[in-house]
């Protein structure tokens, strides 16, 4: 059951930081997309014994977050809630491959460095994803996926599925805590009541897109979802974009941290 | 089974995204064909219905524990397959945008191994054979378990080969695949049973709903036929192509040099790599514009075949842990920075 809560109060939060209004939240849909999957595919596609020049990826999410406006509390919750999947793949990389590494002084297994890369990648392309909703929101997103020609029965299905997600998440809730006073202690729901606790709610479920489609059509609907048309993309949008791919693109030649350390270090001898 | 970004390596993703758009428009023009608009408010209404129906717990008899159901099998016999693997694929989408549960470059990979293997092998293969003698609670109950176990399995399998090929874990085949069978042939059953429960309580209640969605699409073998054929076309084409432009695949690469590295627990997936490694170093165009070669920083005289792992030397170390460091640093200044000149700015405009 707080499970449930907390799912419905976590798509709440995105919600909420969604509506905000700054620089990145006002950036067009499209770009955001755009700028996100390219970060995805220029940090995945470093080799597994790379954390240096994973470094300046940092950078993208630090930006997003400061210009946003957005609390890094609730969006790092969630990078730790789906971490132990992660770790528990990872952690076996240092059994493995127990080859040494000389890191300054100290000699370390191979295998944790793989671990390591693959941590790293993991916090930056959750966040990413989280930040990309974060300063976007669902309608705006489904807009841009229309704009790049998306099907419209998908876009409308997807955005259907998601605002009743919170009905039907209210609707379980209820039904749950209703099973669990009449039958207390139970680590779940019994056997007996498999069938018709999930299927009346299947029942209702079909009742009620019954219910919305009849709606739709007195609202007209006509097989037709109208955006009221797309949202410019102006020079500003498209130079964002623009500018973190050219960004991803130099990170990913040249190993930054690298440089700036050997030029450090040649320095100082 | 949702699979991670991190887990994951460009081309598989890619490869896997454009598998999944094929099967994806393949339905939505199935669906338009038969174009029951009622179908689409449904399709949405009970994706949330999934979604939420994931929270609940079912106990499992004899365990003592419980589990959930994943849903790819109830959406195939409500629906139908083309639009049961539609809803899957947004209940996925949502979940992999709020949830950050499955990466969104390996967004392709989970909707087809949740979505595909289940609606479109094992539903109509497996269910539909059992159920053209008709309806029966017990029939039901035989046809879900097999349906749910296989492509559960098929699934799973879907994952430990793109993790494969992904190259990104240590994890041998071998153990990947005695880890993930087993495991989602208990998720497999438990799926199957609640399944059966829930579809016979809708058959015993309202019996039109299940004919409705079983009468709505006649789908033979011919078909499937033509859907995996085009899929493996698809997918060959733009794999190829993907590694046309990475040119020489990063994780072959490093496949090799574990293989010269002389770890011996990479033996299976040491063959297929080296064979595909072999045909890259044909195709490519540019054989040495490797992503790799110029992320890692190897010794200059080090090739191919020798021992590519970066150089152990204490000067690179010494010069990438300060580097790090640094790069740390700014990213940490850069943040406080414009934090800082924004608070300023909104007590100037105060």
């Amino acid at each position: 059951m707080a499970n449930i809560m907390n799912s419905l109060y976590n798509m709440r939060i995105l919600d909420d930081l969604a509506r905000q209004e700054t620089v990145i939240h006002k950036l067009h849909s499209l770009m955001k997309l755009l700028t996100t999957v390219s970060y995805l595919t220029v940090v995945v596609s470093f080799g597994r014994y790379e954390i240096g020049g994973l470094l300046p990826f940092l950078i993208y999410p630090v930006m997003v977050f400061t210009l946003a406006e957005l609390p890094v509390k609730p969006i790092l919750l969630r990078i730790l809630i789906v971490s132990p999947f992660i770790i528990g793949i990872g952690i076996l990389n240092p059994f493995f491959d127990q080859q040494g590494y000389l890191l300054g002084e100290r000699v370390i297994s191979r295998g944790w460095i793989t671990f390591g890369s693959i941590l790293l990648k993991s916090g930056l392309t959750v966040t990413a994803a989280l930040l990309l909703i974060a300063t976007t929101g669902m309608d705006r997103l489904a807009g841009a996926l229309r704009m790049m020609k998306i099907p419209r029965i998908f876009v409308l299905q997807l955005l259907l599925t998601y605002r009743y997600i919170s009905v039907l998440m209210e609707e379980v809730a209820r039904i749950l805590r209703a099973y669990s006073l009449r039958a207390p202690n139970q680590k779940g729901v019994h056997r007996s009541a498999w069938g018709s606790l999930a299927g009346q709610l299947i029942l209702r479920t079909f009742d009620r897109a019954q219910r919305i489609y009849e709606a739709m059509c007195l609202r007209g609907f006509a097989g037709e979802y109208n955006t009221g048309g797309f949202k410019e993309i102006r020079a500003w949008d498209l130079s964002y974009f623009i500018g973190w791919a050219l960004f991803f693109a130099v990170a990913r030649m040249y190993n930054i941290p690298m440089l700036i350390g050997s030029l450090i270090t040649g320095v100082i001898k | 089974m949702h699979m991670a970004d991190a887990l994951i390596s460009p081309i598989v993703g890619g490869t896997m995204w454009v598998a999944t758009a094929g099967v994806a428009a393949y339905s939505i023009k199935k669906i338009q064909t038969e174009m029951d608009e009622k179908k689409v408010p449904l399709m949405g209404v009970m994706g949330a219905f999934i979604f939420a129906s994931q929270m609940i717990n079912f106990s499992i008899p004899g365990t003592g524990s419980s589990g959930h159901i994943g849903g790819g099998l109830i959406l195939a016999i409500l629906l139908g397959p083309y639009a049961g693997f539609l809803t899957m694929a947004s209940v996925l989408t949502i979940q992999a945008l709020f949830f950050a549960d499955g990466g969104l470059l390996a967004l392709g990979s989970n909707v087809f191994n949740m979505g595909f293997f289940t609606c479109f092998i094992a539903y109509p293969l497996i269910y539909k054979t059992f159920m053209k003698q008709g309806y029966s609670t017990r029939r039901i109950l035989i046809a879900s378990l097999f349906t749910a176990i296989i492509g559960l399995q098929l699934g799973a399998f879907g994952v430990v080969l793109e993790t494969l090929f992904s190259g990104k874990t240590e994890l041998p085949f071998g153990t990947f695949l005695l880890l993930m069978q087993p495991i989602h042939l208990a998720i497999g059953a438990v799926e199957g049973l609640v399944t059966a429960a829930v579809v016979a309580y809708i058959w015993n209640s309202r019996p039109e709903i299940i004919e409705k969605a079983a009468s709505g699409e006649a789908l033979g073998n011919v078909a499937i036929k033509k859907v995996v054929g085009g899929l493996v076309i698809v997918a060959m084409i733009t794999g190829a192509g993907l590694s046309w432009f990475a040119s020489s695949d990063p994780d072959g690469l490093e496949w090799a040099m574990i293989n010269t590295a002389g770890t011996a627990e990479l033996e299976a997936p040491e063959g297929l790599h080296q064979t595909l490694l072999h045909l890259q170093s044909k195709i490519a165009f540019l054989p040495d514009y490797s992503f790799k070669a110029s992320g890692n920083e190897p010794e200059p005289g080090v090739g191919e075949g020798g021992d590519a792992w970066p150089a152990i030397s204490g000067g690179t170390s010494a010069a990438g842990l300060v580097g790090g460091g640094m790069t740390l640093l700014l990213a940490a200044f850069m943040g406080f920075g414009i934090s800082m000149l924004k608070k300023r700015k909104s007590k100037v405009s105060i």
